[in-house]
Formats: structure tokens, C-alpha cells, sequence
């Protein structure tokens, strides 16, 4: 028996003719780390916008806490804390004036207000830069400001949009230990990400969203096994040369070798033994290959595996814009999700 | 699988509450939006300078001019500098409303347990802070340049609160545009072409009597003419409560018809 602290059944948006959310389920239990992972447009931010009570589903129930969000939504906004990757803090106002306004605006006592900014000025290093306007602070500490500013009101649920996108690695490793903390302390959190590390890292569970479904989930472990811990890619020549390699290495690899060009790519449970193996076979037959290389899989082998398509980011960003810069587009591609990828 | 409800740090605010909250949320709100004119003073700064040149030039350079029958130029014109600066200055509720949305902060107000209200209220509040004190270094400046008043002080303050709520109107409308426009940038290149003809074709600088017979129609009547008369009448002397009436119809009226679509376009935009 598992507390669900987030919960989300059928849960549907359109954006004018975009399907940005079909028909999406998901339980969080409390006190665990969710992490939706996906790329630009996937309806990962549509759907944080629904759970904090931004934004109203067309069709399905979401709730926190057994919160409804539409029908209880101010009950489930004094439960959450949000925070999101355009670090939504006032620049004109100090640290410290940014947490007492929200502070206030969380109808906390005007002491209490007070000391818990200064709390958590303390706590994420900023203390000795509260008096300073948010203008002047590194994009490294707005995001820090702005997600102690979801925390004011000691939240039992918090949600984290794109916590670290555009952050340098070093900014991005402090925030990572700073949500670590939160999570040792009981916190239910529901992280989205364009990050497989930081999904890895950061969560229990992931989901993988992609055209407005979801498309997979487990335990970081579960889907990376579904994928092959690596890639080996190997360059040919020409095309026909991989054509032929191809067709001498069909054994290999988790799901068979993919050709793209006179690159031949697999995926596998164990690189550097495969790769010796398939040397071996195209030494054999007498094929030397241009290139080899190894490297741990991406997001975009993850959505290749599970989708059948590569992330095509770009398409994804055009069509947000299109829909007015949210990040609730669901481009044409959704309908081509093949069945049986939940597992 | 259960579904916990978890005990929350803040507890829901009680049912007899709320409207208190929500005066306490729009406070909020307003003290921060009046922080960040002290931070930036040079806004104030710019927001005063122009109906400073206005004064100026029109008391100086073309005053000698315009002829207004009864009343030396200068305490005709600086009712209609009163208006034109509150005017212009309402464009600052748009262009701060959009500032917030572009920056996220409306997202994060959203997602927080405060009053719906709080964000369009503590804004217009603020701008009403803000205008008031404008017109008061206004008036300081047409003292300096023989503005006088020639009524009584009571009447005057009475014609500048008609004024301050016709403002609010104003604020009203361009809360709409912001939340429209949503960049502050085209809150600015929107607001300017619709307030011209109201600046312009209006009694603030010229008496309606020279205007062709069909622009008359327009400038006798529309909002700020009126206001502006009202003001006039209050500090100069001469018959008042019909312009009063008239400038209070159209602030309610304004605020009857943008209000609900402003509250709306706020509650659909995310």
C-alpha cells in the first residue's frame, strides 16, 4: 500500500488544435523523487501548469495531497512550492525582499515571514547577498532564490520545472546537492528534465514524455536496461560499405544495429566486449571501419528506443512557438508513438 | 494505494477572511510594485520630466497663442497637464502588468494561495499611489509658473480626486492591454497611438470652441475633455457638477466594461 502524493488520471489539454497532454496518468507516491524526462514541447511544463493550478485540464482529474486541483486549487496551492527554469524572482527587490513578499503573499506573520527568508537565505548561500537586488545575482543564484522562494511556506509537495536548463555544470551540481537535501528531508518532489543525468541522479522514477504522452516508466535502472547501457557507433567509408557491415553484424546489439548513413550504431549491454566482437566480425570479412567510438546513451538514444524517433528539438521549439510560447505543443509526431512502450 | 492528506504548514485561510486577505495579498502587491519605482527612480524621473516640458512650453511658447476667454492660459492650461500626465502615466499599469507576466512572476503569484485579485489590484493601487504624488509635483510646478487656484482648496482636491479615479479607469483599460500584449515593450508602442487623440483632441491645451465643427462633437465629450473641464471648473470657478457627473459616468463606465475583461484575461493567461 503506497501514499499517493500526486495524482493524475486521464489528464488532457489542447492548445487549439495541438494535443499538448494525451490522456496522462501518473501516481507519485509521497516522499518520493518523480522525474519527467523529455524534450522541448513534450508536455512536460503543460503538465506542472495543471498540478500547481495554472493552467485547467480539458479533460481528466489530477489532484495533490487528494486536493483537486481545480476544484480544491486554493487548498493545493498552499501545499506546493514551484519553482521553474525562468526563475521567476522580482530582479528590482533583494533576495531577502523577494522571500518576505512571497512570505506575505503565503499569509505567513510578518515575523515569521521574516525569519524563515532569512532561514533560507542562510541556507542556500545567499545570506551575503540578500541585500542586493536579484539584477546583480548570478543565474546560478536567481535559480537558488527561486526555489527557495517555492519553499517559503514549507511545502509538502514541491514541483521543479527544467530546475538546472542553461545552468553551467558547477551551478548546476549545487542545485543538484541542494534538491538532494530536500528530497533526504521527506519532500515529495515531481522534477522535470531535459536531462537524462539529471533524472538519473535526481529521481526514483521517471517518465518518459514525449508528444504529450507517456511513454515509458520505471526506475532510472529499468529503462536503462531496456536500453543498453552504451552505444557503439561505427563509421564507414560510404554507405554501402555500412550497408554491408550492417548486414554482417545483424546479430548484435539489443535491437539490432541501426544504419544512419555510413554510420552503423547498436546498442548494447556490454561495449567494450561487443566492440572487440564486431571488430573481430568485420576484420573477417574484410571491412575496416572510418571510425569507432563508445559513449553512454543520451536522451536521444532513450527517445530512440522508445519512440522510434530522435528528439527533433528544433521541430519542437517551432511549434511551441506557434502555440504561444508554451510548452504545451504536441507537434504531428505524438500520433507515431509505437504501442507497448509502457512498461 | 490510499491518497494521503497530508497536514499542510498553512492552514486555509477561515471563511470570513478572504475579503481580508485579499486587501492584505493587494497590499502586498502594491508595496512591492512601489519598491521597484524607488529602485528605479529614474522612471519617475522620465515620467515627470515630459508634462514638465509640456508646461513649459506651452505656457511659453505657445500660450501667447491660444486664446482662452475669462482665464489667463496658464490656469487653463495646467488642468489639462494634470490630465494628460496621469494619462500617459496609465500606461505604466500595462507596461508593468506585462513586465510581470513576461518575467514569470505572474506564473509564480499564480501557483501561490493569494486572492485572484491581488495582482490587478496591488497594481492599480500602486499606479494610484504613483499618480497621485506625480500630480502633486505638478502642481508644485504650475505654482511655480503662476498657476493659482481661485476657488478654494477643497474644490481644487475634489477635482483632483475626479481626476486620480478617471486615472484609474485608464489603468484599467491598459491592465487589458498589458495582459494582452504580454511584452513590455508593445504595452508601450500599443498605448501611445490610443492615447494621443484623447490627449490632443480634447480641451486640455486648446479651447474645443477652435476645432472643426465635427472634431468638436468628439472633444466636448469624450472622457478626458470632461475631466479636465470638471478640474477646471473646480479650480477656476464657473459650473461644475455637470462635468463631474460626466467624467464619474465614464470612469465607472469604463471600469464596468474593461474591468470583467481584464479579471478575465488575467484568469486565462498563464
Amino acid at each position: 500500500m503506497t501514499d499517493v502524493a500526486i495524482s493524475a488520471e486521464g489528464v488532457t489539454k489542447r492548445f487549439g488544435d495541438v494535443l499538448a497532454l494525451d490522456s496522462v496518468d501518473l501516481a507519485v507516491p509521497a516522499g518520493t523523487v518523480f522525474g519527467l524526462l523529455g524534450p522541448n514541447g513534450a508536455g512536460k511544463t503543460t503538465m506542472v501548469r495543471i498540478l500547481t493550478t495554472i493552467l485547467q485540464p480539458d479533460g481528466g482529474r489530477a489532484s495533490v495531497l487528494g486536493a483537486d486541483v481545480v476544484r480544491e486549487a486554493d487548498r493545493v496551492r498552499s501545499r506546493i512550492g514551484l519553482a521553474g527554469q525562468y526563475a521567476a524572482v522580482d530582479e528590482n527587490l533583494t533576495g531577502r525582499e523577494n522571500l518576505r513578499m512571497i512570505g506575505r503573499l503565503t499569509h505567513l506573520a510578518r515575523p515569521v515571514a521574516a525569519r524563515r527568508a532569512d532561514e533560507l537565505l542562510e541556507r542556500f548561500g545567499l545570506a551575503d547577498a540578500a541585500d542586493r537586488t536579484a539584477r546583480t545575482y548570478s543565474g546560478g543564484m536567481r535559480r537558488r532564490l527561486d526555489l527557495a522562494a517555492a519553499l517559503v511556506h514549507r511545502p509538502p509537495v514541491l514541483f521543479l520545472d527544467e530546475p538546472t536548463t542553461g545552468l553551467d555544470l558547477r551551478s548546476r551540481s549545487d542545485l543538484w546537492a541542494v534538491i538532494a537535501e530536500l528530497v533526504a528531508e521527506g519532500m515529495t518532489l515531481l522534477l522535470t528534465t531535459q536531462y537524462l543525468e539529471e533524472a538519473d541522479r535526481l529521481a526514483d522514477r521517471i517518465g518518459v514524455v514525449d508528444g504529450g504522452r507517456v511513454v515509458a516508466e520505471g526506475t532510472a535502472a529499468e529503462l536503462k536496461a531496456g536500453l543498453g547501457t552504451t552505444v557503439v557507433e561505427v563509421g564507414f567509408g560510404d554507405d554501402g560499405l555500412a550497408a554491408r557491415a550492417a548486414e554482417a553484424l545483424a546479430r548484435f546489439g539489443v535491437s539490432g544495429p541501426e544504419r544512419d548513413g555510413a554510420l552503423v550504431r547498436f546498442e548494447v549491454d556490454d561495449g567494450p566486449r561487443v566492440l572487440i566482437a564486431v571488430l573481430g566480425e568485420l576484420d573477417e570479412r574484410g571491412i575496416v571501419p572510418a571510425t569507432v567510438a563508445i559513449r553512454e546513451p543520451s536522451l536521444d538514444d532513450v527517445f530512440l528506443a522508445l519512440t522510434g524517433h530522435r528528439t527533433e528539438e528544433a521541430t519542437a521549439d517551432q511549434a511551441e512557438a506557434a502555440s504561444g510560447g508554451h510548452d504545451g505543443s504536441a507537434p504531428a509526431r505524438g500520433r507515431r508513438v509505437p504501442t507497448g512502450g509502457r512498461r | 494505494m490510499t491518497t494521503v492528506t497530508a497536514p499542510s504548514a498553512v492552514p486555509a485561510a477561515p471563511p470570513g477572511s478572504r475579503l481580508g486577505w485579499a486587501v492584505a495579498d493587494t497590499l502586498t502587491i502594491a508595496g512591492r510594485n512601489l519598491t521597484t519605482i524607488r529602485r528605479l527612480p529614474q522612471l519617475l524621473v522620465f515620467a515627470t520630466i515630459q508634462p514638465v516640458i509640456f508646461v513649459l512650453l506651452f505656457r511659453y511658447a505657445f500660450g501667447g497663442a491660444i486664446r482662452t476667454p475669462g482665464i489667463p492660459y496658464v490656469d487653463y492650461l495646467m488642468p489639462g497637464i494634470f490630465a494628460q500626465t496621469v494619462t500617459f502615466g496609465s500606461l505604466g499599469t500595462g507596461i508593468g502588468l506585462a513586465d510581470d507576466l513576461q518575467k514569470g512572476l505572474i506564473e509564480r503569484f499564480r501557483s501561490l494561495p493569494m486572492a485572484r485579485s491581488a495582482v490587478l489590484g496591488g497594481r492599480i493601487v500602486s499606479d494610484l499611489v504613483r499618480n497621485t504624488f506625480v500630480v502633486f509635483l505638478m502642481c508644485v510646478v504650475g505654482y511655480l509658473v503662476g498657476f493659482r487656484v481661485h476657488t478654494n482648496p477643497v474644490a481644487f482636491a475634489g477635482g483632483l480626486v475626479v481626476l486620480l479615479l478617471f486615472a484609474c479607469s485608464l489603468s484599467v483599460i491598459f491592465a487589458l492591454v498589458g495582459l494582452s500584449v504580454r511584452t513590455a515593450e508593445s504595452a508601450q508602442a500599443a498605448g501611445f497611438p490610443m492615447l494621443a487623440p484623447l490627449v490632443f483632441a480634447s480641451s486640455a491645451f486648446v479651447p474645443v470652441a477652435t476645432m472643426p465643427g465635427w472634431l468638436q462633437v468628439f472633444a466636448r465629450h469624450q472622457p478626458l475633455s470632461v475631466t479636465v473641464d470638471a478640474v477646471r471648473a473646480l479650480s477656476q470657478g464657473g459650473p461644475t457638477t455637470s462635468f463631474v457627473l460626466q467624467s464619474l459616468a465614464w470612469t465607472v463606465g469604463i471600469i464596468a466594461v474593461f474591468g470583467p475583461l481584464a479579471v478575465r484575461k488575467y484568469r486565462r493567461t498563464a
